[in-house]
């Protein structure tokens, strides 16, 4: 248990020459929740994206539980099963299926990626949308939820492969005070459920990631510039962005 | 020099001269009635030309022609597009009753031509029991094989040209034609002499005439009275000889005809149904044929359609390429033309049956059609739908048939009500393969009775008893699938 379950070292990654990423490292251990926070446009996503194989990087290295990611062209989808069953990402934009209710965006992969029976497959749907408190919502087609559920709905979709690696991208965009407290137990949960499990999750939101992060990284310019626990890198915060990022709520409610 | 002729034109712009006598014919008919003349296309020549120019001289005017489809001379003279319809017009009882008609200038044989060597076991038209006949539609030919259809069992195929019968009863589509017997010579000529042999007996006789407006009598006794000078002073006879379409058939006539009787027109009449009722069967297995070829014309064009889209979407560089031009090509061409290619161009290597041809050729163009709104649709589905579906580990051909696919078609449902609506009404044109549809049938109704009121408005609302639902199908459809 002394290996990371997921490990980020110098990764560099540019789009069209412009580096977003210069150099990340980062690493998140079982049963620990890791906030990546930035400001928009730092490079969280990127992170996100890279870790779960749908963006090529230019230099560096990630290893998800002994699974090694290597810079250059992605491998072809067919060569990534193993990642794909340890990596769950939940989207900013939920991205759940458009022409399937929910039940079906969770049991999908169920059926057709593991192979079980649809009854099966949908029972056990049923299971992780109750556990996530929209069972209720199990025939909706995604345009008909509303944010805090649809993005219930996905994180149970993320969940149906049972990863030991969960990201989430910005979980907090759509959602207000009291909502995003209850998803913030929600995640503490999912990491302390014994599975040991790991989550990264990506946000600008400095009071969500002190109710639910065991660790902060900040990421500014490219690079990670301070991470520890919450209270330490937010009690003396060192770098401008890490202060800029605690300035921005208080910034925002003045305006 | 230029002064002058500008004078000289001026001049002849402020005499006082008569109206043009304006004559309708059609070039497509071509040679010996009307045809461009391949010296300056802009003219046409031909024994109906000069014979128009006689009449206009005799009337002191100047003849001007211009070009109206051969089937709707009728139609278009009663509008008053021209004064004189001639173009090989046919004498029928209907004309006279309906129009204003000359009196007969030429009078032709109704002859069966068959391919040599058929020529003995197909003496007549009794003979051709369950045989295939061609002729062009509308004419007095078609009428007796209609009749022949019922007395002898003769299969009719009506073509909307006189060229094409000829080329498929040598290429083996027809077993016989039926046309005047200038047209048989005529495409004798063309096709090498010994392409196909003409029944010596003709099946009939009849009469070339010009038509004029119902109310237009007067213009008609002075063209009559013109006819029967040039008749007499041998102005007809020299202009046929040109032609080389003159026979000693036409000297008796004229003997009759400038001797002041009359000639009855030739065909008795086809029994026409009463009412518009009488038609509603063979409009209904119109109807048939029509939703029959559009259904599966569509079928083939969704199939293909969806075949290029994937190549162009996914394929690698060479079957993109390959999908993109065939796209281009079936757009920026004429349906008609790929419709003629399919049937005629190809029938050197493969003789496809008409609805065959027709199903093809409206299938492989709405393919074109279809493959577009497609690539469009799989490329409107967001791209973190297919990202979502590759963090969950399904393949490539798995996010296709279950994420990518299934939202596509939700896009590509109205456009596609669209088409299909579209392609129903653009099946009217495969009757230039022989096929018999709804609008071919309407045509054929409307020049029986003169009028194309009641066959017009029945004809629609077939139309539109099929589009309708459909259009009304494609929306709750819509509506039940809805993605956001």
């Amino acid at each position: 248990m002394t290996e990371p379950l997921l490990a980020v070292r110098a990764l560099r990654l540019a789009y069209d020459g412009r580096a977003v990423l210069r150099d990340v490292t980062l690493e998140v251990r079982r049963g620990e929740v890791v906030a990546l926070m930035g400001r928009s446009g730092a490079g969280k996503t990127s992170v996100l994206r890279a870790v779960a194989a749908l963006e090529p990087f230019d230099a560096g290295a990630i290893d998800i539980d002994g699974f090694a990611l290597l810079p250059g062209p992605l491998p072809p989808q067919s060569q990534l099963g193993v990642l794909r069953r340890r990596v769950g990402l939940v989207f900013q934009s939920h991205a759940l299926f458009a022409h399937l209710c929910a039940l079906d965006n969770v049991a999908l992969a169920l059926i057709h990626v593991v192979g079980r029976p649809p009854a099966e497959a949908r029972i056990a749907a049923q299971r992780l949308l109750d556990a996530l408190e929209v069972g209720g919502r199990a025939a909706a087609l995604p345009a008909q939820l509303s944010g805090g559920e649809a993005q219930r709905v996905a994180i149970a979709r993320a969940l149906a492969l049972d990863p030991a690696l969960l990201l989430l991208d910005e979980p907090t965009a759509a959602l207000d005070p009291a909502r995003r407290d209850a998803l913030a137990r929600t995640l503490r949960g999912l990491a302390a459920d014994g599975r040991g499990r790991g989550l990264l999750v990506a946000t600008h939101d400095a009071a969500f990631a002190r109710a639910c992060a065991d660790r902060v990284a900040i990421l500014a310019d490219g690079t990670v510039v301070e991470a520890g626990p919450p209270a330490g890198v937010f009690g003396r915060p060192c770098h401008p962005a890490t202060r800029a990022l605690l300035a921005l709520p208080s910034a925002a409610s003045a305006g | 020099m230029t002064a002058l002729f500008l004078a000289a034109w001026l001049g002849a712009a402020q005499a006082p001269e008569p109206p043009p006598l304006v004559w309708g014919g059609d070039a497509e008919g071509g040679a010996p009635f009307v045809e461009a003349d391949p010296a300056d296309p802009a003219q046409v020549r031909g024994f109906d030309v000069e014979i128009a120019e006689t009449i206009a001289r005799g009337l002191g005017r100047r003849a001007r022609f211009v070009q109206v489809q051969w089937s709707s001379i009728d139609q278009s003279v009663e509008r008053g597009d021209f004064a004189l319809g001639l173009s090989g017009v046919e004498d029928t009882p209907a004309r006279r009753a309906r129009h204003a008609v000359t009196i007969p200038y030429f009078e032709f044989r109704e002859v069966l031509a068959v391919r040599p060597e058929d020529r003995t076991r197909y003496p007549d038209l009794a003979a051709l029991r369950g045989r295939r006949v061609a002729t062009l539609g509308a004419t007095m030919a078609y009428d007796i094989l209609l009749r022949a259809r019922d007395s002898l069992g003769v299969v009719p195929v009506s073509y909307d040209d006189d060229v094409h019968p000829y080329a498929d009863l040598v290429g083996g589509r027809v077993d016989a034609v039926l046309l005047d017997h200038i047209i048989a010579q005529r495409a004798l000529g063309r096709l090498g002499g010994r392409a196909f042999a003409i029944v010596p007996r003709p099946v009939a006789a009849g009469h070339y005439v010009g038509v004029l407006a119902r109310g237009d009598t007067a213009l008609r006794d002075s063209v009559n009275a013109v006819l029967r000078a040039a008749m007499r002073d041998g102005t007809l006879e020299r202009i046929l000889r040109r032609w080389n379409v003159w026979d000693s058939t036409q000297a008796t006539l004229f003997r009759r005809v400038a001797g002041g009787s009359a000639v009855a027109a030739a065909a008795a009449p086809l029994a026409l149904p009463a009412s518009a009722w009488a038609y509603l069967p063979a409009l209904g297995r119109a109807a048939l044929v029509t939703a029959l070829l559009s259904t599966l014309a569509m079928a083939l064009a969704v199939a293909l359609g969806l075949g290029v889209a994937a190549s162009r979407v996914y394929g690698p560089a060479p079957l993109r390429a390959a999908a993109v031009a065939y796209v281009e090509a079936i757009r920026g061409t004429p349906l008609l033309l790929q419709l003629f290619v399919i049937y005629y161009g190809l029938s050197g290597w493969v003789r496809l049956p008409a609805f065959l041809a027709a199903v093809l050729g409206l299938g492989l163009n709405y393919a074109a059609y279809e493959a577009e709104i497609y690539r469009g649709a799989l490329e409107a589905v967001p791209r973190a739908q297919l990202e979502a579906a590759r963090t969950l580990g399904f393949s490539e051909a798995q996010i296709f048939r279950l994420v990518r696919g299934p939202q596509a078609l939700r896009y590509a449902l109205a456009p596609m009500t669209n088409d299909f609506v579209a392609l129903l009404k653009d099946s009217s044109l495969v009757s230039v393969l022989t096929v018999v549809e709804l609008t071919k049938q309407t045509a054929i109704y409307a020049t029986n009775i003169g009028s194309w009121v009641v066959p017009g408005l029945l004809c629609a609302a077939v139309y539109l008893a099929m589009s309708l639902p459909l259009a009304r199908l494609g929306r709750r459809l819509e509506r039940r699938w809805r993605l956001a």
